[in-house]
Protein backbone atom coordinates (compact mmCIF):
# COMPACT_ATOMS: atom_id res chain seq x y z
CA UNK A 1 0.00 0.00 0.00
CA UNK A 2 1.47 3.52 -0.96
CA UNK A 3 1.69 6.09 1.91
CA UNK A 4 1.72 9.59 -0.40
CA UNK A 5 1.07 11.64 2.95
CA UNK A 6 3.48 9.98 4.94
CA UNK A 7 6.89 9.85 5.16
CA UNK A 8 9.13 6.84 6.32
CA UNK A 9 11.50 6.57 9.36
CA UNK A 10 14.42 7.51 7.33
CA UNK A 11 13.16 10.82 6.07
CA UNK A 12 11.29 11.47 9.66
CA UNK A 13 14.88 11.08 11.30
CA UNK A 14 16.58 13.07 8.38
CA UNK A 15 14.35 15.57 8.93
CA UNK A 16 15.03 16.29 12.27
CA UNK A 17 18.63 17.81 11.04
CA UNK A 18 21.73 15.43 10.67
CA UNK A 19 24.31 16.67 12.82
CA UNK A 20 27.68 14.77 12.65
CA UNK A 21 27.00 14.56 16.51
CA UNK A 22 23.70 12.55 15.75
CA UNK A 23 24.17 8.85 16.64
CA UNK A 24 23.17 5.15 17.52
CA UNK A 25 25.15 3.88 19.80
CA UNK A 26 25.84 0.06 21.28
CA UNK A 27 28.41 -1.59 23.50
CA UNK A 28 30.10 -2.97 20.32
CA UNK A 29 29.89 0.19 17.25
CA UNK A 30 28.48 3.59 17.14
CA UNK A 31 26.87 4.85 13.61
CA UNK A 32 26.59 8.58 12.75
CA UNK A 33 23.34 9.04 11.18
CA UNK A 34 24.85 11.66 8.81
CA UNK A 35 26.55 8.79 7.39
CA UNK A 36 23.37 6.97 6.36
CA UNK A 37 22.35 9.30 3.57
CA UNK A 38 25.05 7.70 1.19
CA UNK A 39 25.62 4.34 3.13
CA UNK A 40 23.85 1.15 4.19
CA UNK A 41 24.48 -2.29 4.99
CA UNK A 42 21.98 -3.84 3.00
CA UNK A 43 23.34 -2.97 -0.29
CA UNK A 44 22.18 -2.96 -3.60
CA UNK A 45 19.82 -6.13 -2.66
CA UNK A 46 17.40 -3.45 -1.06
CA UNK A 47 15.64 -2.49 -4.02
CA UNK A 48 14.77 -6.31 -4.64
CA UNK A 49 13.22 -6.61 -1.63
CA UNK A 50 10.56 -3.71 -2.69
CA UNK A 51 6.93 -4.96 -1.29
CA UNK A 52 8.84 -8.24 0.55
CA UNK A 53 8.12 -9.47 3.91
CA UNK A 54 11.30 -9.43 5.42
CA UNK A 55 12.19 -10.67 9.03
CA UNK A 56 15.67 -8.89 10.83
CA UNK A 57 17.65 -11.58 12.91
CA UNK A 58 20.17 -10.03 14.69
CA UNK A 59 21.32 -10.66 18.27
CA UNK A 60 22.85 -6.79 18.68
CA UNK A 61 20.23 -4.11 18.46
CA UNK A 62 22.53 -2.01 16.22
CA UNK A 63 22.43 -3.64 12.75
CA UNK A 64 18.56 -4.14 13.49
CA UNK A 65 17.64 -0.28 14.07
CA UNK A 66 20.30 0.33 10.92
CA UNK A 67 18.47 -2.38 8.40
CA UNK A 68 15.16 -1.10 9.74
CA UNK A 69 15.98 2.84 8.80
CA UNK A 70 16.71 1.31 5.45
CA UNK A 71 13.83 -0.98 5.34
CA UNK A 72 10.84 1.17 6.42
CA UNK A 73 9.10 2.47 3.20
CA UNK A 74 10.57 0.40 0.98
CA UNK A 75 9.12 -2.99 1.90
CA UNK A 76 5.80 -4.17 3.07
CA UNK A 77 6.07 -6.01 5.82
CA UNK A 78 9.03 -5.58 8.66
CA UNK A 79 8.99 -8.49 11.56
CA UNK A 80 11.19 -7.45 14.45
CA UNK A 81 12.62 -10.49 15.75
CA UNK A 82 13.73 -10.50 19.34
CA UNK A 83 17.21 -12.21 19.82
CA UNK A 84 15.63 -14.43 22.36
CA UNK A 85 12.74 -16.03 19.99
CA UNK A 86 12.73 -19.64 19.86
CA UNK A 87 13.63 -20.92 17.00
CA UNK A 88 11.17 -23.84 16.98
CA UNK A 89 8.35 -21.27 16.31
CA UNK A 90 10.39 -19.84 12.86
CA UNK A 91 8.71 -22.00 10.57
CA UNK A 92 5.19 -21.30 11.65
CA UNK A 93 6.37 -17.51 12.14
CA UNK A 94 7.50 -17.78 8.59
CA UNK A 95 4.41 -18.94 7.19
CA UNK A 96 1.87 -16.94 8.97
CA UNK A 97 4.30 -13.92 8.26
CA UNK A 98 4.58 -14.79 4.06
CA UNK A 99 8.36 -14.10 4.90
CA UNK A 100 10.14 -13.85 1.65
CA UNK A 101 13.20 -12.49 3.33
CA UNK A 102 15.42 -12.74 6.18
CA UNK A 103 18.20 -9.65 6.49
CA UNK A 104 20.95 -10.79 9.29
CA UNK A 105 24.01 -9.94 10.34
CA UNK A 106 24.76 -13.72 10.50
CA UNK A 107 23.53 -14.06 14.36
CA UNK A 108 20.11 -14.40 15.69
CA UNK A 109 17.38 -16.53 15.68
CA UNK A 110 17.23 -17.13 11.94
CA UNK A 111 20.83 -16.73 11.68
CA UNK A 112 21.00 -19.18 8.85
CA UNK A 113 19.08 -19.15 5.34
CA UNK A 114 16.33 -20.95 5.38
CA UNK A 115 14.48 -23.07 2.48
CA UNK A 116 12.65 -21.07 0.41
CA UNK A 117 13.97 -17.49 1.66
CA UNK A 118 15.84 -15.33 0.44
CA UNK A 119 18.77 -14.44 2.99
CA UNK A 120 20.58 -11.05 3.00
CA UNK A 121 23.68 -10.87 4.65
CA UNK A 122 24.06 -7.24 6.38
CA UNK A 123 27.58 -5.97 6.02
CA UNK A 124 29.46 -5.03 9.23
CA UNK A 125 30.34 -1.49 8.41
CA UNK A 126 28.51 0.88 5.83
CA UNK A 127 29.13 0.46 2.29
CA UNK A 128 28.55 3.43 -0.05
CA UNK A 129 24.70 3.19 -1.66
CA UNK A 130 22.78 5.27 -4.28
CA UNK A 131 20.18 6.78 -1.68
CA UNK A 132 16.42 5.22 -2.12
CA UNK A 133 14.66 7.87 -3.91
CA UNK A 134 11.03 5.56 -3.23
CA UNK A 135 10.49 5.53 0.33
CA UNK A 136 6.11 5.38 -0.05
CA UNK A 137 5.37 1.93 0.73
CA UNK A 138 2.96 1.83 3.90
CA UNK A 139 5.37 -0.99 5.22
CA UNK A 140 3.71 -3.04 8.25
CA UNK A 141 5.70 -3.41 11.31
CA UNK A 142 5.23 -6.70 12.94
CA UNK A 143 5.97 -7.02 16.43
CA UNK A 144 5.88 -10.02 19.04
CA UNK A 145 4.04 -10.33 22.30
CA UNK A 146 5.80 -11.72 24.92
CA UNK A 147 4.58 -15.12 27.02
CA UNK A 148 2.06 -16.18 25.70
CA UNK A 149 1.87 -20.23 26.22
CA UNK A 150 2.47 -21.54 22.08
CA UNK A 151 4.06 -19.40 20.41
CA UNK A 152 4.34 -15.76 20.35
CA UNK A 153 1.60 -13.53 18.79
CA UNK A 154 1.96 -11.37 15.79
CA UNK A 155 0.91 -7.86 16.61
CA UNK A 156 0.62 -5.15 13.34
CA UNK A 157 1.55 -2.11 13.51
CA UNK A 158 2.33 0.45 11.18
CA UNK A 159 4.97 3.88 11.55
CA UNK A 160 2.04 5.64 12.27
CA UNK A 161 0.70 3.71 14.91
CA UNK A 162 4.19 3.32 16.78
CA UNK A 163 4.80 7.09 16.39
CA UNK A 164 1.14 8.50 17.29
CA UNK A 165 2.46 8.43 20.89
CA UNK A 166 5.24 10.96 20.33
CA UNK A 167 2.90 14.55 20.27
CA UNK A 168 2.02 13.82 24.06
CA UNK A 169 3.44 17.20 25.41
CA UNK A 170 6.51 16.03 26.34
CA UNK A 171 8.94 18.77 24.81
CA UNK A 172 12.27 17.18 24.36
CA UNK A 173 15.35 19.75 22.84
CA UNK A 174 16.67 17.82 19.51
CA UNK A 175 20.25 17.56 21.70
CA UNK A 176 18.70 14.65 23.76
CA UNK A 177 20.13 11.57 23.71
CA UNK A 178 17.96 8.31 24.48
CA UNK A 179 18.64 5.45 26.26
CA UNK A 180 16.77 2.73 27.09
CA UNK A 181 17.03 -0.94 29.61
CA UNK A 182 14.36 -2.19 26.86
CA UNK A 183 15.96 -4.18 23.45
CA UNK A 184 13.96 -1.83 20.67
CA UNK A 185 12.49 -4.70 18.78
CA UNK A 186 9.75 -4.80 22.06
CA UNK A 187 7.22 -2.37 22.35
CA UNK A 188 8.93 -0.62 25.11
CA UNK A 189 12.06 -0.32 23.37
CA UNK A 190 10.81 1.09 19.92
CA UNK A 191 8.89 4.10 21.63
CA UNK A 192 12.32 5.24 22.57
CA UNK A 193 14.19 4.52 19.12
CA UNK A 194 11.35 6.86 17.86
CA UNK A 195 11.74 9.57 20.05
CA UNK A 196 15.98 9.77 19.69
CA UNK A 197 15.36 9.51 15.83
CA UNK A 198 12.05 11.59 15.37
CA UNK A 199 13.30 13.90 17.81
CA UNK A 200 16.20 14.65 16.44
CA UNK A 201 18.70 13.00 19.02
CA UNK A 202 20.94 9.71 19.60
CA UNK A 203 20.02 6.80 20.58
CA UNK A 204 22.38 4.78 23.60
CA UNK A 205 21.26 0.88 22.93
CA UNK A 206 21.30 -1.77 25.80
CA UNK A 207 22.79 -5.19 24.96
CA UNK A 208 21.38 -8.35 26.44
CA UNK A 209 24.04 -9.80 29.11
CA UNK A 210 25.66 -6.75 29.45
CA UNK A 211 26.73 -5.97 33.24
CA UNK A 212 24.10 -3.34 34.52
CA UNK A 213 27.24 -1.62 35.67
CA UNK A 214 28.70 -1.71 32.39
CA UNK A 215 25.74 -0.12 30.98
CA UNK A 216 25.62 2.61 33.28
CA UNK A 217 28.59 3.72 32.76
CA UNK A 218 28.41 3.66 29.34
CA UNK A 219 24.62 5.55 29.52
CA UNK A 220 26.89 8.17 31.66
CA UNK A 221 29.77 8.80 29.25
CA UNK A 222 27.63 9.50 26.49
CA UNK A 223 25.72 12.19 28.29
CA UNK A 224 22.32 10.39 28.32
CA UNK A 225 19.56 12.56 28.82
CA UNK A 226 16.80 10.59 28.55
CA UNK A 227 16.16 6.94 29.75
CA UNK A 228 13.45 4.04 29.89
CA UNK A 229 12.91 0.57 31.30
CA UNK A 230 10.34 -0.99 34.08
CA UNK A 231 10.43 -0.74 37.24
CA UNK A 232 12.46 -3.90 37.75
CA UNK A 233 15.06 -2.69 35.86
CA UNK A 234 15.03 0.35 37.89
CA UNK A 235 15.30 -1.47 40.59
CA UNK A 236 18.45 -3.62 39.45
CA UNK A 237 19.97 0.27 38.72
CA UNK A 238 20.01 1.34 42.08
CA UNK A 239 20.82 -1.90 43.65
CA UNK A 240 23.98 -1.64 41.30
CA UNK A 241 25.37 1.42 43.18
CA UNK A 242 26.57 2.62 40.11
CA UNK A 243 23.49 4.77 39.42
CA UNK A 244 25.43 7.66 40.15
CA UNK A 245 27.35 7.01 36.90
CA UNK A 246 24.26 8.65 34.99
CA UNK A 247 22.71 12.23 35.49
CA UNK A 248 19.77 12.18 33.17
CA UNK A 249 16.75 14.80 33.45
CA UNK A 250 13.96 12.50 32.29
CA UNK A 251 13.48 9.38 33.79
CA UNK A 252 10.65 6.90 32.39
CA UNK A 253 9.23 3.53 33.39
CA UNK A 254 6.96 1.21 32.02
CA UNK A 255 6.11 -2.29 31.41
CA UNK A 256 4.87 -2.96 34.94
CA UNK A 257 3.06 -0.84 37.71
CA UNK A 258 5.24 1.31 39.59
CA UNK A 259 4.96 1.20 43.15
CA UNK A 260 5.33 4.83 45.26
CA UNK A 261 8.59 2.77 46.60
CA UNK A 262 9.89 3.05 43.15
CA UNK A 263 9.19 6.10 42.47
CA UNK A 264 10.31 7.34 45.47
CA UNK A 265 13.96 5.60 45.04
CA UNK A 266 13.94 7.18 42.03
CA UNK A 267 13.09 10.66 43.13
CA UNK A 268 15.72 10.33 45.56
CA UNK A 269 18.55 8.59 43.46
CA UNK A 270 17.99 11.55 40.43
CA UNK A 271 17.10 14.71 42.35
CA UNK A 272 17.16 17.01 39.57
CA UNK A 273 15.09 14.26 36.80
CA UNK A 274 11.59 14.60 35.48
CA UNK A 275 10.39 11.05 36.81
CA UNK A 276 7.18 9.78 34.68
CA UNK A 277 5.25 6.56 34.57
CA UNK A 278 3.66 5.22 31.17
CA UNK A 279 1.09 2.50 30.63
CA UNK A 280 1.42 0.84 27.09
CA UNK A 281 1.04 -2.79 25.63
CA UNK A 282 2.12 -3.83 22.74
CA UNK A 283 -1.68 -4.11 21.28
CA UNK A 284 -2.90 -1.12 23.01
CA UNK A 285 -0.29 1.40 22.45
CA UNK A 286 0.61 4.14 24.47
CA UNK A 287 -2.58 5.19 26.61
CA UNK A 288 -1.02 7.87 29.02
CA UNK A 289 1.81 8.73 31.36
CA UNK A 290 1.75 10.27 34.88
CA UNK A 291 4.16 13.21 35.95
CA UNK A 292 2.98 13.13 39.65
CA UNK A 293 5.47 11.44 41.39
CA UNK A 294 2.61 9.31 42.61
CA UNK A 295 1.67 5.37 41.86
CA UNK A 296 -1.71 4.95 40.05
CA UNK A 297 -2.92 7.63 37.70
CA UNK A 298 -5.83 10.76 38.15
CA UNK A 299 -9.37 9.01 37.71
CA UNK A 300 -10.23 12.42 35.46
CA UNK A 301 -8.66 10.35 32.58
CA UNK A 302 -10.84 7.98 32.52
CA UNK A 303 -14.34 8.66 30.44
CA UNK A 304 -13.26 11.90 28.33
CA UNK A 305 -13.85 11.98 25.35
CA UNK A 306 -12.53 13.91 22.15
CA UNK A 307 -9.07 13.44 23.12
CA UNK A 308 -6.08 10.98 21.23
CA UNK A 309 -6.82 8.34 23.58
CA UNK A 310 -9.76 7.70 24.79
CA UNK A 311 -9.90 5.01 28.10
CA UNK A 312 -12.94 3.24 29.64
CA UNK A 313 -13.31 0.54 32.70
CA UNK A 314 -15.07 -2.26 32.10
CA UNK A 315 -15.97 -4.78 34.44
CA UNK A 316 -12.81 -3.79 36.13
CA UNK A 317 -10.37 -3.68 33.01
CA UNK A 318 -9.20 -0.99 31.25
CA UNK A 319 -9.76 -0.34 28.34
CA UNK A 320 -7.95 1.68 25.34
CA UNK A 321 -9.48 3.84 22.18
CA UNK A 322 -6.27 5.11 20.05
CA UNK A 323 -4.75 5.58 16.88
CA UNK A 324 -2.24 4.26 18.47
CA UNK A 325 -3.42 0.67 18.80
CA UNK A 326 -2.18 -1.98 17.00
CA UNK A 327 -4.53 -3.30 13.56
CA UNK A 328 -4.96 -6.75 14.20
CA UNK A 329 -3.01 -9.80 15.48
CA UNK A 330 -1.80 -11.50 12.04
CA UNK A 331 -3.78 -14.81 11.53
CA UNK A 332 -6.59 -13.91 13.51
CA UNK A 333 -8.90 -10.77 12.18
CA UNK A 334 -10.73 -8.25 14.32
CA UNK A 335 -9.96 -9.70 17.22
CA UNK A 336 -8.07 -6.82 18.97
CA UNK A 337 -10.99 -4.43 19.74
CA UNK A 338 -13.74 -4.58 20.77
CA UNK A 339 -17.15 -3.00 19.28
CA UNK A 340 -16.80 0.16 19.92
CA UNK A 341 -13.09 0.09 18.88
CA UNK A 342 -11.47 -0.47 22.31
CA UNK A 343 -9.15 -2.36 23.15
CA UNK A 344 -9.40 -4.12 26.36
CA UNK A 345 -5.46 -4.65 28.40
CA UNK A 346 -6.85 -7.15 30.82
CA UNK A 347 -5.10 -4.77 33.20
CA UNK A 348 -7.19 -4.80 36.33
CA UNK A 349 -7.61 -1.42 38.36
CA UNK A 350 -9.23 0.05 41.04
CA UNK A 351 -10.42 3.58 41.92
CA UNK A 352 -9.51 4.32 45.72
CA UNK A 353 -10.84 8.42 46.10
CA UNK A 354 -9.06 10.24 43.08
CA UNK A 355 -7.21 8.26 41.49
CA UNK A 356 -6.86 4.82 39.75
CA UNK A 357 -4.21 1.77 40.87
CA UNK A 358 -3.63 -1.34 38.67
CA UNK A 359 -4.23 -4.44 40.42
CA UNK A 360 -3.19 -7.32 38.52
CA UNK A 361 -4.28 -8.85 34.97
CA UNK A 362 -7.13 -10.93 34.61
CA UNK A 363 -7.19 -14.71 34.14
CA UNK A 364 -3.94 -14.35 36.79
CA UNK A 365 -1.78 -13.78 33.86
CA UNK A 366 1.70 -12.99 36.14
CA UNK A 367 4.29 -10.01 35.04
CA UNK A 368 7.60 -10.98 36.72
CA UNK A 369 10.19 -8.25 35.88
CA UNK A 370 7.68 -6.94 32.44
CA UNK A 371 7.62 -10.63 31.08
CA UNK A 372 4.27 -12.23 31.26
CA UNK A 373 3.47 -15.70 32.49
CA UNK A 374 0.41 -17.82 32.06
CA UNK A 375 -0.05 -19.99 35.09
CA UNK A 376 -1.69 -22.78 32.51
CA UNK A 377 1.28 -23.28 30.87
CA UNK A 378 3.80 -24.05 34.18
CA UNK A 379 0.86 -26.00 35.58
CA UNK A 380 0.45 -28.58 33.14
CA UNK A 381 4.00 -28.98 33.41
CA UNK A 382 3.98 -29.64 37.07
CA UNK A 383 1.14 -31.88 36.66
CA UNK A 384 2.73 -34.15 34.61
CA UNK A 385 4.87 -35.41 37.67
CA UNK A 386 2.81 -38.99 39.22
CA UNK A 387 2.54 -37.31 42.62
CA UNK A 388 0.59 -34.32 41.74
CA UNK A 389 -3.47 -34.52 41.96
CA UNK A 390 -3.37 -30.84 41.01
CA UNK A 391 -1.87 -27.60 40.70
CA UNK A 392 -2.47 -24.11 41.22
CA UNK A 393 0.06 -21.18 40.15
CA UNK A 394 -0.59 -17.89 41.14
CA UNK A 395 1.88 -14.79 41.42
CA UNK A 396 2.73 -13.72 44.35
CA UNK A 397 3.79 -10.11 45.01
CA UNK A 398 7.61 -9.04 44.77
CA UNK A 399 8.89 -6.13 46.02
CA UNK A 400 11.92 -6.81 43.32
CA UNK A 401 10.74 -8.25 40.17
CA UNK A 402 6.73 -6.87 40.40
CA UNK A 403 5.69 -10.82 41.09
CA UNK A 404 7.00 -14.09 41.17
CA UNK A 405 5.58 -17.35 40.53
CA UNK A 406 4.32 -19.49 43.10
CA UNK A 407 2.50 -23.17 43.18
CA UNK A 408 -0.05 -24.24 45.15
CA UNK A 409 0.29 -28.35 44.82
CA UNK A 410 -2.40 -31.09 45.99
CA UNK A 411 -0.38 -34.08 46.39
CA UNK A 412 -1.53 -37.36 45.89
CA UNK A 413 -2.10 -40.52 48.52
CA UNK A 414 1.26 -41.66 47.11
CA UNK A 415 2.76 -38.29 47.21
CA UNK A 416 5.16 -37.51 49.67
CA UNK A 417 5.65 -33.68 49.03
CA UNK A 418 9.06 -32.98 50.16
CA UNK A 419 10.58 -35.39 47.88
CA UNK A 420 8.93 -34.72 45.02
CA UNK A 421 9.21 -30.88 45.24
CA UNK A 422 12.56 -31.27 43.73
CA UNK A 423 12.14 -33.07 40.97
CA UNK A 424 8.76 -31.15 39.89
CA UNK A 425 11.55 -28.33 39.91
CA UNK A 426 13.71 -29.74 38.17
CA UNK A 427 10.91 -30.40 35.36
CA UNK A 428 10.32 -26.64 35.54
CA UNK A 429 14.08 -25.69 34.46
CA UNK A 430 14.32 -28.42 31.94
CA UNK A 431 11.06 -27.14 29.97
CA UNK A 432 10.80 -23.63 31.38
CA UNK A 433 12.70 -20.70 31.02
CA UNK A 434 13.86 -19.14 34.63
CA UNK A 435 11.18 -16.27 35.01
CA UNK A 436 8.71 -19.16 34.61
CA UNK A 437 9.82 -21.79 37.28
CA UNK A 438 8.06 -21.43 40.43
CA UNK A 439 9.79 -19.85 43.03
CA UNK A 440 8.28 -21.52 45.50
CA UNK A 441 6.01 -24.61 46.24
CA UNK A 442 3.22 -25.22 48.59
CA UNK A 443 1.16 -27.78 49.88
CA UNK A 444 -2.10 -27.87 49.87
CA UNK A 445 -5.04 -29.94 50.91
CA UNK A 446 -7.12 -29.06 48.26
CA UNK A 447 -8.08 -26.01 45.35
CA UNK A 448 -11.41 -24.72 45.01
CA UNK A 449 -12.76 -25.42 41.43
CA UNK A 450 -15.42 -23.05 40.03
CA UNK A 451 -19.18 -23.86 39.31
CA UNK A 452 -17.68 -24.15 35.74
CA UNK A 453 -15.15 -26.66 36.68
CA UNK A 454 -12.34 -24.33 36.29
CA UNK A 455 -9.55 -23.35 39.13
CA UNK A 456 -10.82 -20.30 40.97
CA UNK A 457 -7.85 -17.85 40.03
CA UNK A 458 -6.99 -15.28 42.01
CA UNK A 459 -5.87 -11.69 40.72
CA UNK A 460 -1.86 -12.19 40.19
CA UNK B 1 17.29 -11.23 67.48
CA UNK B 2 19.87 -9.48 64.96
CA UNK B 3 21.89 -12.24 64.87
CA UNK B 4 19.06 -14.87 64.32
CA UNK B 5 17.96 -12.15 60.75
CA UNK B 6 21.89 -12.50 59.79
CA UNK B 7 21.79 -15.82 60.09
CA UNK B 8 18.38 -16.39 58.67
CA UNK B 9 19.52 -14.12 55.83
CA UNK B 10 22.71 -16.05 55.31
CA UNK B 11 21.06 -19.66 55.15
CA UNK B 12 18.41 -18.60 52.41
CA UNK B 13 21.06 -17.28 50.47
CA UNK B 14 22.88 -20.25 50.17
CA UNK B 15 19.24 -22.48 50.07
CA UNK B 16 18.48 -20.28 47.06
CA UNK B 17 21.91 -20.20 45.58
CA UNK B 18 22.08 -24.12 45.71
CA UNK B 19 18.72 -24.19 44.51
CA UNK B 20 18.74 -22.05 41.05
CA UNK B 21 22.31 -23.80 40.44
CA UNK B 22 24.02 -20.06 41.62
CA UNK B 23 27.95 -20.14 42.87
CA UNK B 24 27.63 -17.26 45.28
CA UNK B 25 30.97 -15.21 46.50
CA UNK B 26 31.80 -15.26 49.83
CA UNK B 27 29.26 -13.62 52.05
CA UNK B 28 30.92 -10.66 53.78
CA UNK B 29 29.06 -7.53 54.53
CA UNK B 30 30.97 -5.13 51.73
CA UNK B 31 29.54 -7.13 49.06
CA UNK B 32 27.71 -5.71 46.64
CA UNK B 33 24.75 -7.66 45.90
CA UNK B 34 24.42 -7.50 42.14
CA UNK B 35 28.44 -9.14 42.31
CA UNK B 36 27.08 -11.70 45.04
CA UNK B 37 26.06 -14.15 42.20
CA UNK B 38 22.16 -13.64 42.81
CA UNK B 39 20.46 -12.66 39.87
CA UNK B 40 16.83 -10.61 40.66
CA UNK B 41 15.05 -13.68 40.49
CA UNK B 42 16.76 -14.89 43.15
CA UNK B 43 16.45 -11.59 45.12
CA UNK B 44 12.78 -11.89 44.86
CA UNK B 45 12.60 -15.41 46.07
CA UNK B 46 14.68 -14.33 48.77
CA UNK B 47 12.73 -11.10 49.99
CA UNK B 48 9.73 -13.41 49.78
CA UNK B 49 11.31 -16.11 51.87
CA UNK B 50 12.07 -13.36 54.42
CA UNK B 51 8.83 -12.31 54.13
CA UNK B 52 7.73 -15.68 55.45
CA UNK B 53 10.17 -16.87 58.29
CA UNK B 54 10.58 -13.77 59.94
CA UNK B 55 7.50 -11.37 58.82
CA UNK B 56 8.91 -9.01 57.64
CA UNK B 57 9.04 -6.94 54.41
CA UNK B 58 11.36 -3.74 54.60
CA UNK B 59 10.79 -3.35 51.03
CA UNK B 60 6.91 -3.61 50.86
CA UNK B 61 4.38 -0.07 51.13
CA UNK B 62 5.67 3.49 50.43
CA UNK B 63 9.28 2.79 52.10
CA UNK B 64 11.76 5.93 51.72
CA UNK B 65 14.42 3.52 52.81
CA UNK B 66 16.49 3.08 49.38
CA UNK B 67 17.48 -0.12 47.93
CA UNK B 68 20.42 -1.91 49.58
CA UNK B 69 23.69 -2.10 47.76
CA UNK B 70 25.96 -4.45 49.68
CA UNK B 71 24.94 -7.54 52.25
CA UNK B 72 25.51 -5.04 54.87
CA UNK B 73 23.12 -2.78 53.76
CA UNK B 74 20.36 -5.84 52.57
CA UNK B 75 20.84 -7.00 56.53
CA UNK B 76 20.44 -3.41 58.28
CA UNK B 77 17.38 -3.22 56.49
CA UNK B 78 15.93 -5.92 57.72
CA UNK B 79 17.61 -5.32 61.11
CA UNK B 80 16.25 -2.19 61.48
CA UNK B 81 12.79 -3.35 60.04
CA UNK B 82 12.97 -5.40 63.10
CA UNK B 83 13.60 -3.00 66.10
Amino acid sequence: MRRPDRRSLWELTAAGGLSPARSVSDAAGRVSLMDLTEGGTIGPSLEALRGKSVLISCDRQLPAVLALLQLDGVVGRVLLCPPDLDQAHLPAIFAEAQVDAVVSDGTGPAAQPLAGTQFIRLSTELTPTTPTRDRGEETEWLLFTSGTTARPKIVVHTLSTLTGPLDDGLVVSNDAIWSTFYDVRRYGGLQILMRGLLGGGSLVLSQSAEPVTDFLSRVGQAGVTHISGTPSHWRRALMSGASGRMKPRYVRLSGELADQAILNNLAQAFPEANIAHAFASTEAGVAFDVRDGKAGFPATIIGQTGTPVEMRVVDGSLRIRSNRTASRYLGEAGTLADADGFVDTSDMVEQRDDRYYFVGRREGVINVGGQKVHPEEVEAVINQHPGVQIARVRGRHSPITGAIVVADIVVRANGVFDTMAEEILESCRRALPPHKVPAMLREVASLDISQSGKLTRGRA
Amino acid sequence: MNTSIRSTIITQITRIAERQKKTVAPLTDDLPLLQSGLDSLCFAVLVASLDDLLDLDPFGGDSEAGLPVTLGDFIKLYENAAA
